[in-house]
């Protein structure tokens, strides 16, 4: 065994002792805290899955769009098709901790925001933790940027309520929400309160009218939210970037290159070309459905609905919604908990921002090191460091001015993209598709119209470092 | 570091893009596959583990060979044989 490889081993386990510390000392502290080691290890999984299948939305289609190469997309339908598969039997038999988010063209515009984001960042929200976990100093940056700019858009209000529509405004202060809030100041809480609630939701369970809740969430949410559309990009992707080079390839073989049988294979082949991301997205899928299961158990062993209950069964108030509640999704979620971070420092250091609805009404601030949301993005980061330190893969890396501006760029639209989605690739887009939940192809839609005017940007700005580059080759 | 792209003898270039991280490496990579002869080989440098899933699916795509990979302390050094475009 060579020095790196021991060096590595050690660091391996630190890290795991580390987390499975945090595990015991909170547990021996109160049984509640079990629930922060629920999302504290489902966090790890996702982080060693992400880094192992190099697992990041923001190349999916970006790569298909710059390079032409699949594989992620077709990570990321398998993801979904499992994690849909596995939800569909939880959400059936009532232990569903997810509720649809409201769907409109804000749902377009916001995964279009992102999207851009997203590809000047060179990672989405959840690529970016495990990136994070590779030792990647951009990563950080883009991560520090998303946190920074939700929890100013969050609160920010003076000029930016002259933008807000009166209708918007009206609808807003006759919701009638609690004194603490002040739902008539600020950009956002009219946009969510004034705006956002107003619009229906829905998902594809609802949608085809099944009473039998099994075929309702098998046949609406799984077969027409996810399969059927899936099945349909997979197939524009093999006609529009794979067909033409497997069927050159075929024929250099001299093999058949004509029916459907070969399309058939060209297809599937398409689909089991990179192993790797194949199973990452077999994995994430399944344990995002058992996550959703295992904290609908813990809600109902404790006889509670959201971790604020518990912590005010502790005695801790600081940081609590006016509603009692902290961010408490119940299942895979990236963006929010890294607003609350920044938010609970801004309150520390002075900034009143509890009346807001995002954090004074609906998720509170609690104290990062109780926080059972960040916690499980603190456990992604150690999971991607551990699966990055067993395969030789960690390196610390600091970002260059270049890339240390297209990351605060990048992820200042990254941060207004989850905030007007109400989520990021991950809470808007995965788990609402993989749920049925009709907002969340609208967010990918968008998602994919960024990526393509983010390629088109780099494209133009490589093109041109590159012909400076070749200027010299005779090329 | 920035990137550098070089001629390092006939039909042979290097394509030195540590530091960066997606899209970079694998859009470099393109361009500069795409402006070589068929049988050149291109010599690239890289630190961000998942460009290289992502151009090793691209040379799969296209057919370019990648003849050698050593990966030493997270930094990977990759040949590729560009191959006749379909």
């Amino acid at each position: 065994m060579d020095e790196t490889t021991r060096k590595n081993q050690i660091w391996i386990l630190v890290i795991v002792a580390f987390l499975s510390l945090v595990s015991i000392v909170t547990y021996m502290m109160n049984e509640y805290y079990i629930y922060l080691t629920a999302y504290l290890w489902f966090g790890f999984v996702y982080g060693m899955s992400l880094q192992y299948g190099r697992f990041c939305f923001s190349s999916a289609f970006r790569d298909l769009f710059a390079v032409g190469v699949p594989r992620m997309a077709v990570g990321i339908m398998i993801a979904m098709v499992l994690f849909g598969i596995v939800s569909a039997f939880v959400t059936a038999v009532g232990m569903s901790t997810f509720h649809a988010a409201p769907y409109g063209v804000h749902s377009v515009i916001a995964g279009l925001i992102f999207g851009v984001g997203m590809v000047l960042t060179g990672g989405c929200a959840s690529g970016s933790l495990y990136k994070a976990g590779e030792g990647n100093g951009v990563a950080y940056l883009v991560i520090l940027s998303i946190s920074v700019t939700q929890a100013i858009l969050a609160d920010v209000g003076g000029w930016t309520n002259k933008l807000v529509p009166q209708s918007w405004h009206d609808s807003a202060v006759a919701k009638g929400l609690p004194a603490t809030i002040d739902a008539g100041d600020g950009w956002m809480d009219q946009f969510l309160a004034g705006h956002v609630w107003d619009l229906p939701t829905t998902t594809y369970a609802e949608i085809v009218k099944l009473s039998n809740p099994y075929l309702a969430a098998y046949v609406g949410n799984v077969l027409v939210g996810i399969v059927l559309p899936a099945a349909l990009i997979l197939l524009g992707i093999y006609l529009i970037w794979v067909r033409k080079s497997f069927l050159h390839k075929r024929r250099k073989e001299g093999l058949p290159s004509e029916g459907l049988a070969v399309h058939l294979a060209g297809y599937w082949g398409m689909i089991a070309a990179s192993r790797r991301t194949a199973i990452a997205g077999l994995v994430l899928g399944i344990a995002a459905g058992l996550h959703m299961f295992v904290m609908k158990g813990l809600q109902v062993k404790f006889g509670v609905q959201n971790f604020g209950e518990l912590m005010q069964r502790m005695g801790i108030t600081f940081g609590l919604s006016a509603k009692g509640t902290v961010f408490d999704p119940g299942y895979w979620y990236v963006t929010t908990q890294e607003a609350q971070w920044v938010g609970w420092v801004f309150n520390k250091l002075g900034w009143d921002n509890m009346h807001n609805i995002y954090f004074g009404l609906n998720n509170g601030i609690p104290n990062p090191m109780i926080n059972p949301a960040d916690w499980m993005s603190i456990a992604l980061i150690g999971g991607a460091a551990v699966m990055a330190l067993a395969h030789n893969e960690f390196k610390w890396k600091a970002p260059t001015l270049e890339l240390a501006m297209w990351a605060v760029i990048g992820g200042a639209l990254m941060g207004i993209g989850s905030r007007l989605g109400l989520g990021c690739n991950v809470g808007a887009f995965f788990v609402r598709v993989s749920q049925g939940d009709a907002s969340g192809w609208l967010f990918g839609i968008g998602m994919i119209g960024g990526a393509y005017l983010g390629v088109r940007f780099f494209n133009w700005y490589t093109d041109r470092k590159m012909a400076k580059e070749m200027a010299a080759c005779e090329l | 570091m920035a990137m550098k792209f070089e001629k390092k003898g006939e039909g042979a270039f290097l394509l030195d893009v540590t530091g960066y991280v997606c899209p970079h490496p694998q859009l470099y990579t393109k361009k500069a596959l795409e402006k070589m002869q068929t049988g050149n080989t291109l010599e690239i440098v890289f630190d961000n583990p998942s460009s290289g899933e992502s151009i090793a699916s691209m040379c799969d795509t296209t057919g370019d060979e990648i003849t050698e990979k050593t990966t030493n302390g997270g930094k990977y050094k990759w040949t590729v044989r560009k191959a006749e475009r379909a």
